[in-house]
């Protein structure tokens, strides 16, 4: 009896303590939500409005009608180009790497290291060099940096995972009429599923989250979602509906992403935890 | 004809020379057994066959075609890998289709064929299954259905059976032998265990080192090992050594064991110069028998006290010390009783094996 009340207890304190953390963490989620649906009456209102008089789409309209929603369209068409790439090139280096040694022990160490270059150190010589280049303002001067800049990512993390998969399937696949290509689609991508795909969710974000190389490289052709929002914040004033509005805008597409993959992200991880 | 003939076949890895100069000719539709203990060299031998080890020297031909340089699927073979090499992410079906679709067959023929093998082998109902969905066994046969839909020269198997139960091992084994008889496509089959290879060889490699040790049919292998090191490795239980020397006086031998005892060799054995040697008396457990009133030709008589009396319901073995050593008799079950104290043996010598201490070669 006693100790049946005490397992409720416990169970109780568990749930009261994970309702708090998730109020704590999904509470700005929420309020950038109701912000967006908002007039500028209501968000400045005091004490604040909990939820909004009445739902309307006034900052997204004004985004549309702009036409800055382009820069959503720009981030989207960025980021996944970059990814893609980065994902075909670096699986395949990968590959090269865990099969055949190339580069000996020590390539691998090398190009991860790239990973750890600050990018503020590099963003203006490559300015300098994009500008002779033309690159500047491009979709491909911003894919051709994120690719480059996630590609050492990408090759070490599927490094990891390809060297999990057993020998015996890849062998027993070349025995069977396999070209190596043909045991790198059939059986090597199908086996790197999981990692393959978590993988491409961090690099799809990085590429998503960049503001520092977009600032840089772009004027007003390519500009993504992240700098677009610098552009609501004024000297006197911010447009904090408007800045709503976009942040959900962003956010939709990496929570949908995520929402979506959430089954090969949690393997995915995992995997590549235990091997450390 | 489709045969495999190695010559002067070399692979070292690094600085480590694992496979040193081997020459074998194995006659097409026949079931030879590379066996030998673990690190000897089988795994690195079949992998050359396969193509997965790139060789350092030497020739490979399967069905009088050179194949040393071609690439592993060119060579029309099948393989049965150790832990069965399955798609976990294909259906049993799909697994064993694997091959015939990498080789762009028509789907009509992939369906005959993944039938007909799915038949052969009894897994018919699993078809639509995934591979972590069956027990060892039946991961066992369609890996084995994945090698046969193929119709390949030859099929290579690497110790296919070690992971499965010992029951489970010995039924999978008639399987392969009534396998090799139903399509009787050259095999090639390598173990570690003696009894697999007894039980399933046409012929018999007996590796060492790197080294072909001896190679033969397997009663040639057990009857007449060229060196102790074979002797040893055919036959459970293992054959008992006994340290002696072999005393010739003029064209008579006998083995004199380090206690003391002398044990005549029959005359057709000792044509042997006068003389001594050291030398270590090799007699499987099934050639010491019971000594009944008169010792029937050719054996000798020594007796020991029953140290270990273990009963297995068809025979039972029996340990004594002769000449310093544990010796194994295996006797029939009802030629001993548990409380017995003192045995007289009869060694059966013209069943011994001689052999040269120093240079481990039979005599
Ligand atoms: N890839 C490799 N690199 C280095 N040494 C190897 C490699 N593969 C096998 N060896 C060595 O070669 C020897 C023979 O191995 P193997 O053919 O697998 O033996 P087994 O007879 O047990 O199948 C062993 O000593 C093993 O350590
Ligand atoms: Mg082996």
């Amino acid at each position: 009896m006693k100790s049946r009340s005490r397992r409720q207890l416990r169970l109780t304190l568990r749930y009261l303590a994970i309702a708090l953390v998730l109020i704590v963490f999904l509470f700005p989620v929420y309020w950038l939500f109701m912000i967006s649906f908002k007039t500028p009456d209501e968000i400045f209102s005091s004490p604040p409005k909990w939820w909004p008089g009445q739902i309307q789409f006034g900052n997204y309209a004004v985004l549309f009608k702009d036409g800055d929603v382009i820069a959503i369209w720009n981030s989207i068409t960025v980021s996944f180009a970059s990814t893609a790439i980065a994902m075909t090139l670096g699986t395949l280096c990968a590959y090269a790497l865990a099969r055949f040694k190339t580069g000996g022990e020590n390539l691998a160490m090398w190009i991860i290291s790239q990973r750890m270059m600050p990018p503020i150190a590099i963003v203006f010589p490559l300015f300098l060099i994009y500008v002779w280049a033309g690159l500047v303002d491009t979709h491909a001067g911003l894919i051709l940096l994120y690719t480059a800049f996630n590609l050492p990512y990408v090759i070490w993390m599927m490094r990891g995972y390809i060297e999990d998969i057993p020998l015996e399937l890849e062998e027993s696949a070349l025995v069977d009429g396999c070209s190596r290509w043909q045991v790198f689609w059939r059986v090597v991508v199908p086996m790197a599923r999981s990692g393959l795909m978590a993988t491409a969710v961090f690099t799809f974000i990085f590429a998503w989250n960049d503001f520092l190389f977009a600032l840089v490289m772009t004027r007003t052709e390519v500009i993504t979602f992240p700098v677009q929002l610098t552009h609501y914040m004024g000297g006197q004033s911010n447009f904090w509906g408007k800045i709503a509005a976009m942040s959900v805008l962003g956010s939709l597409p990496v929570m949908l992403t995520v929402a979506f993959m959430q089954r090969y992200l949690v393997r995915g991880i995992s995997l590549g935890a235990v091997k450390g | 004809m489709a045969g495999l003939t190695i010559t002067g076949l070399h692979k070292r890895y690094g600085g480590f020379h694992a496979l040193k100069g081997i020459d074998l000719t194995i006659q097409d539709g026949s079931f030879a057994v590379f066996v030998g203990p673990s690190g000897c060299g089988k795994s690195t031998l079949l992998r050359s066959i396969a193509g997965l080890e790139d060789v350092d020297e030497g020739k490979i031909a399967i069905g009088g075609e050179d194949v040393t340089d071609l690439r592993p699927r060119d060579r029309d073979i099948a393989m049965v890998f150790q832990n069965y090499a399955l798609y976990p992410y294909l259906t049993v079906f799909e697994n064993i289709a694997f091959g015939l679709r990498s080789r762009k067959f028509p789907e009509t023929e992939i369906r005959r064929r993944v039938g007909e093998a799915a038949e052969i082998l009894g897994i018919t109902a699993l078809l639509d299954r995934l591979p972590r969905h069956l027990s060892g066994g039946q991961r066992q046969r369609v890996a084995i259905g994945r090698a046969i839909v193929r119709q390949a020269k030859l099929f290579l198997f690497d110790e296919p059976l070690s992971n499965l139960d010992a029951k489970l091992r010995d039924e999978m084994r008639g399987e392969i032998k009534r396998l090799h008889k139903e399509i009787g496509k050259t095999m090639v089959y390598v173990t570690h265990d003696q009894v697999e290879a007894m039980t399933l060889a046409d012929r018999i490699m007996l590796l060492r080192d790197g080294r072909i040790e001896q190679e033969g049919a397997p009663l040639d292998l057990f009857e007449r090992p060229s060196t102790g090191f074979v002797a040893s490795f055919l036959g459970s239980p293992t054959i008992n050594l006994i340290p002696g020397r072999l005393v010739t006086r003029s064209g008579r031998s006998a083995v004199v064991l380090d206690t003391g005892e002398s044990l005549d060799l029959p005359a057709q054995r000792a044509k042997l110069d006068d003389g001594e040697r050291p030398i270590l008396l090799g007699i499987r457990p099934q050639y010491l028998t019971r000594a009944a009133g008169t010792l029937a030709a050719g054996h000798a008589r020594i007796e020991a006290n029953a140290d270990l009396i273990q009963p297995t319901g068809t025979r039972t073995f029996v340990t004594s010390h002769i000449g310093g050593v544990a010796v194994t008799a295996e006797l029939a079950a009802h030629d001993v009783d548990n409380s017995e104290g003192r045995i007289a043996y009869a060694l059966d010598m013209a069943r011994a094996i001689l052999i040269d201490p120093s240079t481990d070669k039979v005599i």
